[in-house]
């Protein structure tokens, strides 16, 4: 999904602000209890199953109100992502909540117009089957097709869903720095389409490769799963889109 | 920690957040006790100090080094953090040569259990974006102002496996017992922002 939580390479955000460290001792990991709260909602939301996997949740956090994604901060985020999940798995409605806002201290101070950040939809997608297991290693039969130090292409598009795949690194070459084995593809696994196990790698990109002209003494590393790769010289065509 | 409860500044989603939590509680799906837990977990036992312990370990004990080099979850297992995250923690070593910084531009992964909670800008749009394109730039915003010939490592966290940069051991600092030197070892140094 070529949405606005991919931020790798955009320009215009200004400089990294610091947080407000307190006169002694480090800035505070919770800002305002309401953050610690989401927190604990998050994990609430999964035990109470409105969710089954971290890449449903993510995907949820992803498409939220793109005003919000940049202007409600990471726990507001959270806030929005969680609110549809609940929604979409019917523990709560958006009315009910609504009704219990109006009720709520602090509410005549707020807008009527302010962004909801939540967007559950009107016909959520299944969940599909069960985890298989703990964690996110799974073993995938088929050998993998690429070794350390082989050249790769990456997908050129990727579906409108969740990917972990992001824009700056499409259709770019980089090289095979490390094989890590199978683990659950996300792509699938956000919107009900099972674990699929892919073999996943750290490909290495020079910065001369993903930033032309620019500053060349780095490069940028990204851990990406097997269906996101090409070998270095595919025809076009098969690199166009992400493939199972 | 703030205890106003005068909601005069809070924004609106704090406002949404203490509605859902009041319903959420009702229902039966928070318990009382949630909130106030995750705040003692992230503030007192999970956290920084945690990775530096392991950094500090690391500068002590070669083996030890070269093990959380090869295998970092299996070498932190010792620790017996809590936290999560870690499924697969890949601890990438600064030396003269290479400079090593952690990114996730697509969310915020980060490794919990040896570094608590990301700090907010490394959650903000202007990390994640910047970071992987100007890396040299931003450091020397954010105070790290690396010689022409140091390569930058960038690392984007895009999928579960999550990183930590082991910290070049300051010539000073050498001899020092373990537990001096994890209290001189920074977050910041841990994520690639400051050394």
């Amino acid at each position: 999904m070529d949405g606005i939580h991919d931020l790798g390479g955009k320009q215009g955000y200004g400089e990294v602000c610091r947080d407000q460290a307190p006169a002694a001792g480090p800035a505070p990991v919770f800002h305002k209890r309401w953050e610690a709260a989401v927190f604990a909602m998050v994990n609430a939301g999964a035990q109470a199953g409105a969710w089954t996997n971290t890449d449903r949740f993510r995907h949820a956090v992803e498409r939220i109100d793109p005003v919000a994604y940049l202007s409600h901060g990471y726990y507001g985020r959270w806030l929005g992502g969680l609110e549809t999940l609940l929604v979409e798995a019917g523990i709560i409605t958006t009315a009910e909540l609504e009704a219990r806002l109006a009720t709520r201290p602090g509410q005549l101070v707020s807008s009527a117009n302010e962004h909801v950040a939540a967007r559950p939809a009107m016909v959520p997608e299944p969940f599909g089957p069960p985890p298989r297991g703990r964690g996110s290693q799974r073993p995938v039969t088929a050998a993998p097709r690429f070794a350390v130090g082989a050249g790769v292409v990456t997908a050129r598009t990727v579906c409108a869903g969740h990917t972990r795949l992001p824009a700056y690194a499409r259709g770019r070459q980089g090289c095979i720095t490390a094989v890590h084995g199978g683990w659950i593809f996300p792509d699938t696994n956000a919107h009900g389409g099972g674990e699929c196990p892919q073999h996943l790698y750290t490909v290495t990109f020079s910065a001369a490769e993903l930033w032309p002209g620019g500053d060349a003494h780095f490069d940028v590393s990204l851990d990406l799963f097997e269906p996101y790769l090409f070998a270095t010289g595919s025809s076009l065509a098969q690199q166009q889109k992400v493939t199972l | 920690m703030s205890t106003d409860h005068t909601h005069h500044h809070l924004p609106p989603q704090a406002l949404r957040a203490e509605a859902l939590e009041s319903l959420l509680l009702e229902k039966g799906l928070l318990d009382a006790g949630a909130v106030d837990s995750v705040i003692i977990r992230y503030t007192e036992r999970v956290g920084p100090m945690n990775g530096a312990k392991i950094v500090a370990r690391a500068w002590c004990d070669p083996a030890f080094k070269q093990w959380l080099l090869a295998d970092g979850s299996a070498a932190i297992g010792e620790f017996n953090l809590e936290g999560g995250q870690v499924e697969k923690l890949v601890v990438v070593e600064n030396t003269a040569a290479i400079h090593n910084v952690v990114v996730c531009t697509l969310c915020s992964c980060y490794p919990w259990a040896v570094l608590g909670l990301p700090p907010t800008w490394y959650k903000d749009p202007a990390y994640r974006s910047r970071i992987v394109r100007e890396p040299r730039t931003v450091l020397a915003e954010m105070g790290l102002a690396l010689a022409p010939e140091v390569h930058i490592k960038v690392w984007d966290s895009s999928a579960e496996l999550r990183y930590m940069v082991l910290p070049q051991q300051p010539a000073e600092t050498l001899g020092l017992p373990e537990a001096e030197l994890a209290a001189r070892i920074s977050r910041d140094a841990m994520i690639g922002v400051a050394l």
